[in-house]
């Protein structure tokens, strides 16, 4: 155990801290504090590729691909430094948190020379093809098909169906998508995880308003939409395998970034009730010292988790960490409105559009639901992690 | 940064686990209960020959000088077991306070009776209100030609019955709150000393009430300045209230372990209840707080052994998270046991009751939650009374 980091980690943080400075208070002064998914996306662009210019976008991967060779510490360093400068959220997460990480795991060495550095540079991002409109919890009944066709360029996958919930399609360039690829296969087996060209005419894109009144995420529409023979990661009917490894690096260093801004949302409650006396009220000052509680027992989870992490293995903290995150915010967000009170339940403007509390109280009910619902965690846990007898499925 | 056991410290956890695993089984701990003072002497014995009294004792005082996280690692063993022990008192929470508020004879003539096993060490830290301390101290520590002397009650003394000295919290006559604070160590059978044992909810940590009558002590069994201790005595009770919780981990992990496993086993409907998603989900929330309990407990051993400015912060929020995530495991377990987990033959119920009664010790989880809000926000409510 040792919680410390050496005097070159320290240096390493002071490099990080002054470049995320001098970019935040110069060039992309306007991007700072701007935590939230949406806004601003063309500058998001700008900032994803000035990261990628100096290597600071995906610290962790190996040199050749366009990483540093980062240590486990000196990426805790650079996304606690990255919170702390204020920089903004990342548009190319799925690429760099997820895409990456199982191209890297899973990829053959020609995937990861075409693919890993246009990520690593800021220029191409990715969006998540697994939800359809019928595999939600139940992700295996995926529908959407995948038939691979020999052409006169070549053999192509031939991709047709739904995905939903697909946040930042509107922006990718790629998808990661779960195809069905052998005809009449169900459940787990028959499915290929394919990497599917976004700008293309048999892709649309549809946003979803949600009930926050925003539109983070879409509909994603494939009719005939094609990608060549070889973007396929792992071999084709694999595909669940590596998608359910995708979910594991969901897990990774970007938790603690996560945990910053969830950070930001507490303070502010704090100061809200700070501004109007309700920080004198016992039951109010216990909720607060239990959301705190919270927020450091997932600072020192997610420590655990990186200090343990085999690749693709769940520890036990790895099981639980995201329904105790998502169930943390949900109840922070019942929290927020009570310390606002009935100031809570009104509108910035003339729009349905809501300050940082009340847009909180209402996102926070996603969380519960998306990558995986709580009860779908329960069982998870109940069935691989304590090795309880498995759910009884139709046949 | 790695925050996770080194290769050592596992071994001394699996040495541990073995040893417990012989001699701290269910039929020994009844056994154990039914002895004079509460607990096994030969098993205390045992832990001193293996070192584990003096593992975080520095060596100039005869220990193997280890730190918190290796004397939680014990504690996170012995609570799953639920020993019953003079180890918590005397070498998680005297041991840090003759640490933390002696001077270097007090701590060269007590430390290496500790690291030896020589000595048990009762705590007598409050009165009878049961108030944490320093708040709850209500022993006075009077003047007199020659030195001081002790009066009052002082109620919630761990082992008292059995122990060799007492270590003793004292304000001077008209002080409030953290003011007028002083530590001594006096031997149990002073004259002037009577220790009452209670019958206590948990078997498995009894209590006594220890009344002091004007018991003369002599200026060097004073720890330290008279009246200026609680700066050092909050530091060393931060340091218990982490080694409690640490146990606490280790019996909410031993409840849900023992509700997996019997949820495995039961069969009805043709099933084991475990199939079931009403079962499943509420072990599944067990070990959520389980694995926060772990990550509270364990942060907060390094925080002892190496960030001392966080103590206070980690400590409250060891012992309110695990404490709270023990006493959950603990009801659940009861619960998912159904009728067989309510009689007394059951080990279950021991949980149940050691989970309450540790919550209660050196402030509830309320009342460390209070003290958390002060570090971050304005403003203080009325504290918690326990």
């Amino acid at each position: 155990m040792k919680l410390g980091f050496t005097v070159k980690e320290e240096r390493f943080r002071a490099d990080a801290a002054a470049w995320l400075g001098a970019q935040l208070s110069g060039p992309f002064a306007d991007l700072r504090g701007l935590t939230q998914q949406g806004g601003l996306p063309e500058r998001r662009r700008e900032w994803e590729r000035a990261l990628g210019a100096a290597r600071w976008s995906c610290i962790g991967w190996p040199e050749a691909y366009g990483g540093r060779d980062a240590s486990l510490a000196e990426q805790v360093i650079f996304a606690e430094e990255y919170a702390r400068a204020g920089a903004p959220g990342r548009l190319g997460y799925m690429g760099v948190e997820l895409a990456g990480p199982t191209i890297l795991a899973f990829g053959s060495e020609e995937q990861k020379r075409r693919l890993l550095p246009p990520i690593a540079r800021g220029e191409e991002l990715w969006c998540q093809g697994y939800s359809e409109p019928n595999a939600g919890s139940d992700l295996a009944n995926v529908r959407t098909r995948a038939v691979l066709e020999k052409g006169p360029g070549g053999a192509a996958w031939v991709v047709n169906g739904q995905k939903t919930w697909t946040s930042f399609a509107k922006f990718a360039d790629w998808a990661f998508v779960v195809c069905r690829s052998e005809e009449g296969s169900r459940g787990h087996s028959g499915l290929s995880y394919l990497l599917i060209p976004m700008h293309q005419a048999g892709v649309t894109v549809r946003p979803i308003r949600q009930m926050t009144g925003g539109a983070d995420f879409n509909d994603t529409f494939f009719v005939d939409a094609r990608t060549a023979a070889d973007n396929i990661v792992g071999a084709p009917g694999e595909g669940w395998k590596v998608a359910m490894a995708t979910l594991s690096f969901e897990r990774g260093v970007s938790t603690l970034a996560q945990q910053m801004n969830f950070a930001n949302e507490l303070r502010a409650i704090v100061a809200a009730a700070e501004a109007n006396g309700l920080i004198q009220d016992p039951g109010i000052r216990q909720r607060l010292a239990h959301a705190h509680i919270g927020l450091r027992l997932m600072r020192y989870s997610a420590l655990r988790m990186l200090s343990s992490a085999e690749a693709g293995k769940l520890s036990n903290e790895a099981y639980t960490y995201k329904i105790f995150w998502a169930s943390w915010r949900k109840k922070l967000g019942v929290l927020a409105l009570d310390v606002l009170g009935p100031r809570g339940e009104i509108a910035v403007g003339a729009t349905y559009e809501w300050d940082l509390l009340p847009r909180l109280f209402l996102a926070s009910r996603a969380d519960t639901i998306y990558g995986g619902t709580n009860q779908i965690q329960r069982n998870i846990i109940a069935e691989r992690a304590l090795g309880l007898p498995r759910e009884s499925r139709l046949p | 940064m790695q925050f996770a056991h080194s290769e050592e410290q596992q071994l001394i956890r699996e040495s541990a686990r073995t040893v417990l695993g012989e001699r701290a089984g269910s039929a020994q701990l009844r056994a154990a209960l039914d002895q004079p003072g509460g607990y096994d002497p030969q098993l205390w014995r045992t832990m001193g020959e293996l070192g584990w009294t003096g593992l975080a004792i520095p060596q100039e005082y005869g220990g193997a000088g280890l730190g918190w996280v290796e004397l939680c690692i014990l504690q996170e063993e012995q609570g799953r077991r639920l020993v019953a022990s003079p180890f918590f008192a005397t070498c998680a929470l005297a041991a840090p306070l003759i640490a933390a508020c002696g001077d270097g004879a007090q701590r060269a003539a007590l430390l290496p009776q500790i690291a030896s096993g020589g000595v048990r060490i009762g705590c007598a830290l409050i009165g009878t209100e049961g108030r944490p301390p320093c708040d709850g101290v209500t022993v006075l520590l009077e003047s007199r030609a020659g030195g001081f002397s002790l009066s009052g009650v002082s109620d919630f003394v761990i082992h008292g019955d059995s122990a060799d000295l007492l270590l003793v919290l004292a304000r001077t006559p008209g002080s409030q709150g953290a003011d007028g604070i002083s530590a001594a160590v006096i031997p149990a059978a002073a004259p002037g000393v009577t220790v009452h044992p209670h019958v206590m909810l948990d078997l498995t940590r009894p209590m006594s009430r220890v009344e002091f009558a004007g018991v003369a002590i002599a200026r060097d069994q004073l720890l330290g300045e008279p009246g200026g201790a609680s700066g050092a005595v909050e530091a060393a009770l931060d340091l218990a209230r982490i080694a409690l919780a640490s146990e606490a981990l280790g019996g909410a992990e031993r409840a849900l372990e023992m509700t997996t496993a019997y949820a495995k086993d039961r069969v009805q409907f043709g099933r084991p209840i475990g199939a079931f998603q009403a079962i499943k989900h509420r072990l599944a929330d067990m070990m959520i707080a389980v694995e926060a309990a772990k990550s509270a407990a364990w942060y907060a051993a390094c925080v002892a052994d190496e960030r001392r400015e966080e103590l206070a912060e980690a400590a409250a929020i060891a012992k309110s998270y695990c404490c709270d995530a023990f006493f959950d495991c603990a009801a659940n377990a009861i619960q998912l046991h159904g009728g067989i987990g309510f009689t007394w033959e059951h080990e279950v119920h021991l949980y149940f009751k050691r989970a309450r009664a540790a919550a209660t010790l050196l402030g509830s989880p309320g009342w460390q939650r209070e003290r958390l809000v002060r570090h971050f926000a304005s403003g203080s409510a009325a504290t918690p009374v326990f």
